[in-house]
């Protein structure tokens, strides 16, 4: 190459490199947000009773030794009540696991991600993985600035038992609903409990699940996504959600559930389901670990569509963690929810520990897990969901206490015969209004 | 933000207190004062500086929440950002939303379980324990009554739900002794629920009334019994007659805490059922948790916990009259 040629090649090659740089902004730094070098202490807050983020903490620890970690653990139910006072209080979290976030992101006690999101281009993952943690202006989710982070992408649909399943000759998942509504009577013809599901209000009723799922068969997802985002007139009163909302009465009063189904506490019914009782059991990825303790025994398929050839739709929610607005170490917290994502050891971890898809940037490599185990279907689901963009939030986090004060008093009033498909969704709906009135 | 919950606390407390404080027969103020030598005077003082860290711990933890809890029900309030003023807004909310009222109609339907069977157990057990069992035994007896008292809650609540469950104990009896077509999910069925929720009151309360009320028959003078029988009473006339009516106090004391339980119930009602299903066993300290804690509406949940607090006042006062009036 004469040098000439050299010459103009770089001079190219800088001209190129020039217009690709974007404009230094002299305000900020361009570095990307890290945790420095310095001994440095996150201070979190993690739910009890899950590994997942407790595993993630421990190998980012190993990775970069200048952190430490001052976790604390609270139950679910109990991080609903005292996050407010956490996010305000003197000693805010750098990272929290989050129950819902549409109030704190109003009330300013989030920091607002959207400064992070571009330096470490989240913008430019899957769309449906972090539209969910925004919150617009007008406290709609679904859009505007970035309020939080998924740790990992859940999945919703069907598990089932494959030796019972056997036993009344499907061979195969169920491809439309009209199948799965005959392999449903099988089951009870046969004597088996078709269905395990719980419905405590300890527990919150689990007959929500279905119930969306079937929802989604019936009609689109948007409206009902519209609905949890608390857009502005949406409503759960519409003619194909009261067809949805009829077939489950129709299950119901079928005994395709327990009978004591309003009494069974959610650890109850997986405890239950695992041993042996019910062909099916709706629910979500996040028991994967369970599941596969006993290999090859359970499967997994979607909600099978309307009609045949339909795209099946799933609840899928990010397993969402913040940043306290007032949090003193925001730039490492949000480089350990960027690292847990795109670090090769932390996604096997994320995959093996919580049986989720770890989202992070489209066209990274699925970490490996074993063919014959649960997990390799729900993440072949995920997968048919991201395609076909029906992946839906769940209807129980629509408001903080629509599931406490809607959903379960309401479904457990139907599986008592107290309360029917039309008369559930106005009651939700009537509640929904007077919370979102508030 | 806890406001809401220790109004409840609060009002159980404040009638603890006042049962405690009316004892005390008023002395007539104006000739107190003028009888009131230095020395007296300095006594006094001392007196006050001996009450003062009680009264200082109960100004900040019972009456200071309470004054809060008053204030918030009149606004509109997070418990984060800024209060708005409503009003009665809120206490306009509570009669109107029939779910909120319902709670306070199960809190009455408690009573029955929580109070009167308790009480009236409670009299018959000491009474029998009273006269049959007075060594060992009785005390073993009375330990193993009270030890629903020492029981953390939470645990007994988790054991209870396995004993009422579909496939629990209970419902194992029934069925052996051929009742198997009353066997159901206790706490899962809307008209049992409630009942059942009464069963665990009842049996967490069972001991504390009839440790109280034998302790007070311990006091009684056995001479009234003896020239009771002299004049040919049997146990039941001996019973209506002359341990009713002396352990007036000891019944008006069980009655208060017990009504009272039953009123502000929370924690049972909690570990049981949380209130489900449908609404069957929501009670008023359920609904303040949720509407504080889950829904953030401070302001609401305030206005409910006074309303409960004045209506278990309204209650207790005249057990509270009954139990002091002397008829001896």
């Amino acid at each position: 190459m004469s040098t000439t040629r050299k010459f103009f090649c770089t001079v190219a090659l800088l001209a190129i490199l020039l217009v690709a740089m974007p404009v230094p902004n002299p305000s900020t730094a361009q570095e990307v947000p890290n945790c420095g070098t310095e001994p440095i202490t996150l201070n979190a807050y993690f739910e009890t009773g899950f590994d997942l983020p407790f595993k993630l903490a421990e190998e980012f620890a190993r990775q970069y030794p200048n952190v430490t970690w001052d976790i604390k653990q609270d139950q679910f139910t109990n991080l609903i009540n005292s996050t407010p006072r956490l996010l305000s209080g003197d000693n805010p979290p750098d990272l929290i696991r989050l129950p819902t976030m549409v109030s704190f992101a109003k009330q300013g006690l989030l920091k607002n991600l959207d400064e992070y999101a571009a330096a470490f281009g989240w913008n430019e993952w899957p769309v449906p993985q972090i539209n969910q943690n925004r919150v617009a202006e007008d406290s709609t989710r679904g859009s505007g600035s970035l309020y939080a982070m998924g740790l990992n992408y859940s999945l919703t649909g069907v598990f089932y038992n494959k030796e019972l399943a056997a036993q009344i000759g499907m061979t195969e998942p169920p491809k439309t609903l009209a199948e799965f509504d005959e392999v449903l009577a099988r089951a009870k013809e046969a004597g088996l409990l078709p269905i395990m599901m719980w419905g405590s209000a300890k527990s919150g009723m689990g007959l929500a699940f279905p119930l969306q799922n079937l929802m989604a068969a019936y009609g689109p997802v948007e409206p009902i996504n519209d609905w949890i985002f608390q857009k502005p007139g949406a409503t759960i009163d519409t003619p194909t959600n009261l067809l949805a909302a009829q077939h489950l009465q129709r299950w119901i009063e079928s005994g395709y559930f327990p009978p004591d189904i309003n009494a069974i506490e959610y650890t109850d019914a997986n405890a239950r389901f695992v041993e042996g009782e019910g062909v099916f059991i709706f629910n979500g990825d996040w028991e994967n670990a369970r599941y596969d303790t006993k290999p090859g025994k359970f499967g997994f398929f979607l909600m099978p569509p309307l009609e045949a050839g339909g795209s099946p739709a799933a609840m899928s929610a990010p397993l969402t963690f913040g940043i306290a607005a007032r949090a003193k170490h925001a730039d490492c917290a949000a480089f350990f929810l960027n690292w847990v994502a795109t670090d090769e050891t932390a996604r096997q971890i994320n995959v093996t520990v919580g049986g989720s898809n770890p989202g992070g940037p489209a066209g990274l490599p699925m970490p490996s897990v074993a063919p014959d185990s649960v997990t390799n279907e729900t993440l072949a689901a995920g997968v048919v969901i991201g395609e076909a963009g029906t992946a839906m939030d769940f209807i129980a986090n629509a408001t903080s206490a629509i599931f406490a004060q809607g959903w379960t008093p309401e479904l457990q009033k139907m599986v008592a015969g107290k309360q029917d498909a039309a008369g559930l969704l106005k009651a939700v709906q009537e509640e929904y209004e007077r919370q979102l009135a508030e | 933000m806890r406001q809401a919950q220790e109004a409840t606390c609060a009002c159980h407390l404040m009638v603890l207190k006042m049962m405690r404080s009316d004892d005390r027969s008023a002395a007539p103020a104006f000739s107190w004062w003028i009888a009131l030598s230095k020395a007296i005077r300095r006594e006094t003082l001392i007196g006050w500086l001996f009450v003062l860290p009680a009264l200082t711990m109960y100004a900040v933890f019972v009456l200071v929440p309470f004054l809060l809890s008053v204030r918030y029900s009149f606004y509109r309030w997070d418990g984060i950002g800024p209060m708005t003023w409503v009003g009665f807004k809120n206490y306009r909310t509570v009669l109107e939303v029939p779910n909120l009222l319902e709670t306070i109609y199960n809190a009455f339907r408690l009573v029955a379980y929580f109070s009167f069977i308790p009480v009236t157990l409670g009299l018959v057990v000491a009474s029998v324990m009273y006269r049959v069992a007075t060594g060992s035994f009785g005390a073993a007896a009375r330990t193993v009554l009270f030890l629903p008292q020492v029981i953390p809650l939470v645990a007994a609540g988790i054991i209870w739900g396995w004993l009422l469950a579909l496939p629990g104990l209970i419902n194992e009896i029934l069925r052996a002794v051929g009742l198997g077509s009353v066997t159901r999910a206790w706490l899962g069925d809307f008209d049992w629920a409630l009942p059942s929720v009464g069963l665990i009151g009842i049996w967490v309360l069972l001991g504390f009334c009839t440790v109280l009320l034998w302790t007070g028959m311990t006091k009684l003078d056995p001479a009234l019994y003896e020239s009771a029988r002299i004049d040919g009473a049997g146990w039941f006339t001996e019973f209506i007659k002359i341990t009713v009516p002396l352990l007036r106090h000891e019944i008006g004391v069980c009655l208060t805490v017990t009504v009272t339980a039953a009123l502000a119930a929370f924690d049972i009602v909690y570990v049981a059922t949380a209130g489900g299903p449908g609404n069957a066993t929501a009670v008023p300290g359920i609904q303040i948790y949720i509407l504080a804690f889950t829904q953030q509406r401070i302001g609401l949940a305030s206005a409910l916990a006074v309303m409960l607090m004045i209506l278990v006042l309204v209650v207790i006062l005249p057990i509270q009259r009954l139990s002091r009036e002397t008829t001896l």
